[in-house]
């Protein structure tokens, strides 16, 4: 089967940039919300820019929880993106409590304010890779260790178990799960889109696991 | 740990071209704004700003085709500024290529616009720009790329901004910008001790220390130049190429109109250059030495 991306389109952030990535590595990309063409494709991505809620409030209006659900039991990869990394976990207590995908044990909690930082985090921050995740770093693969990635967030994953955090992430007081990996589950806060060549690279392994 | 301190090359665009002036006036040509921008990609930018200098005279937005270009092989932020004016604009722009887009006039005029366009596309997408001219000590805020004065002081203006959902401040000082005598550090320090978003200081970098200093005086999140860069990576531009590239520029074609001048005579001529050019690594590495945290380039980018 030839690689096809299905990048999930249910209404929040900018999916063109993601698809431009896709075809600077030379991999064909579709930008849909039809459960029946993300099933048929080879990979996902999970997007998103915003607040948990509405992204979980969209995917179920549009029939994209099942979808995405049966994808991942398929066993093909799934990698979530930012807000769409943080809708994989069980758990976010942004703006309330609200239950997310649950494809991998952990919860978001919001990012601690000290006086030296700013909330949004919005640059480079570095990755720390964890040695002892357990995993083959898969989706880190050939990245330099302290390389550096473009984040966006207000909001931090904590994963459940130390064995699913790939890479992790110093900000402030805060030092959050910055790439998660479960099986054929997989996240990052941080956008590889727009993280120059390393981050291209990122994509690029994604397509290779 | 602090988060690193971008570094964002803006480039001033007129048509097809890269241009530059002191204070918004007296814009000379000095290439393709694509050559630039791929240029300032390799060379390790944090992100990119496009500032479309005529959209905003013109009600006309004439940068869609150079986003649409370079975002094909740029791989960081990109920030467009320059004549958008309403959620469609917005829309088109981001689909376009863009990540952000950042706003003057029309904020100023239309308040709201900021609050209806962060919901719709969250706040980290939309800055708030605030073009600045301080006259008898007031920071007033200009709109039109500099032509037209209003009742706005910069600092009240920054926090209402910030109120209506702007997830960034770009901060641009008119009357520094181009001149080479540093940021307006005050101006900077006021805003960026008032507001809880991340401000980019822009305007006025005249070599490789003034990017620091305004980091560790003003307590800037990001800092933005041109001159410095532009010059820079001008020189290293032979005659021929320059001449090769004269023909990318679509001279004759009269919306591309510019003054050429200086590409064609060089340095020199009714104008000098009023900075000192440097390199996007050795903005970086005065940075570093000044304490202050920067992306470095990894050994798997190369």
């Amino acid at each position: 089967m030839n690689n096809l991306v299905s990048i999930v389109d249910y209404g929040l952030g900018n999916l063109f940039n993601i698809q431009r990535a896709f075809n600077a590595i030379g991999v064909d990309s579709i930008i849909t919300s039809d459960p029946k063409e993300i099933i048929n494709s080879s990979h996902l991505i999970l997007p998103g820019v915003g607040a948990f809620e509405e992204g979980m409030v969209n995917l179920r209006k549009q029939n994209l929880v099942e979808a995405i659900l049966d994808f991942s039991d398929s066993g093909k990869s799934v990698l979530g993106i930012c807000l769409g990394m943080q809708l994989l976990l069980s758990v976010s207590y942004e703006d309330g409590k609200h239950s997310g995908l649950n494809l991998i044990k952990g919860e978001v909690v919001p990012l601690k304010k000290t006086s030296d930082i700013k909330i949004p985090n919005i640059g480079w921050n570095e990755l720390i890779k964890n040695s002892s995740s357990g995993y083959d770093d898969m989706l880190l693969h050939g990245i330099s260790k302290d390389s550096y990635m473009y984040f966006l967030h207000s909001y931090q994953v904590k994963a459940k178990n130390a064995e699913n955090i790939s890479s992790s992430t110093v900000y402030g007081d805060n030092k959050f799960c910055s790439t998660i990996h479960r099986d054929n589950i997989f996240g990052c806060q941080y956008h590889p889109e727009l993280s120059g060549k390393n981050g291209l690279k990122i994509l690029k392994n994604f397509i290779n696991i | 740990m602090k988060s690193t301190v971008r570094v964002i090359p803006r480039l001033d665009i007129k048509g097809p071209n890269l241009v530059k002036g002191i204070e918004f006036e007296g814009n000379r040509v000095l290439g393709s704004a694509e050559y630039f921008a791929k240029k300032y990609y390799d060379e390790g930018a944090d992100e990119l700003i496009y500032q479309d200098i005529v959209a905003s005279l013109y009600r006309r937005n004439g940068l869609l085709d150079i986003i649409r270009k370079t975002s094909k092989d740029i791989f960081i932020p990109l920030t467009v500024a320059g004549g958008i004016r309403s959620v469609d604009d917005i829309r088109e722009v981001l689909r376009a290529g863009a990540d952000k887009v950042a706003i003057n006039t029309e904020f100023i005029s239309n308040p709201s616009l900021i609050k209806d366009s962060s919901k719709i596309f969250g706040s980290q997408c939309i800055v708030c720009s605030i073009e600045v001219y301080a006259f008898k000590g007031v920071y007033q805020c200009w709109t039109d790329y500099g032509r037209e004065v209003t009742n706005f002081n910069a600092i009240d203006w920054a926090k209402r901004a910030v109120d209506l959902g702007a997830g960034e401040l770009l901060v641009t000082a008119i009357h520094k910008e181009g001149t080479g005598q540093g940021y307006d550090y005050e101006l900077i320090e006021k805003i960026s001790n008032s507001v809880s978003v991340p401000v980019i200081a822009c305007g006025g970098a005249g070599n490789e220390k003034d990017p620091s200093k305004v980091v560790n005086q003003s307590n800037a999140d990001a800092v933005s130049m041109s001159s410095i860069l532009h010059y820079h990576y001008m020189k290293h531009i032979d005659t021929h190429t320059m001449k090769y590239n004269e023909s990318q520029l679509r001279m004759g074609i009269p919306i591309d109109s510019g003054n050429i001048d200086f590409l064609r005579d060089g340095h020199g001529g009714s104008r000098e250059l009023m900075v000192e050019p440097c390199s996007i690594s050795s903005i970086k590495r005065n940075m570093e030495e000044q304490g202050i945290n920067v992306r470095k380039m990894t050994n798997s980018e190369e």
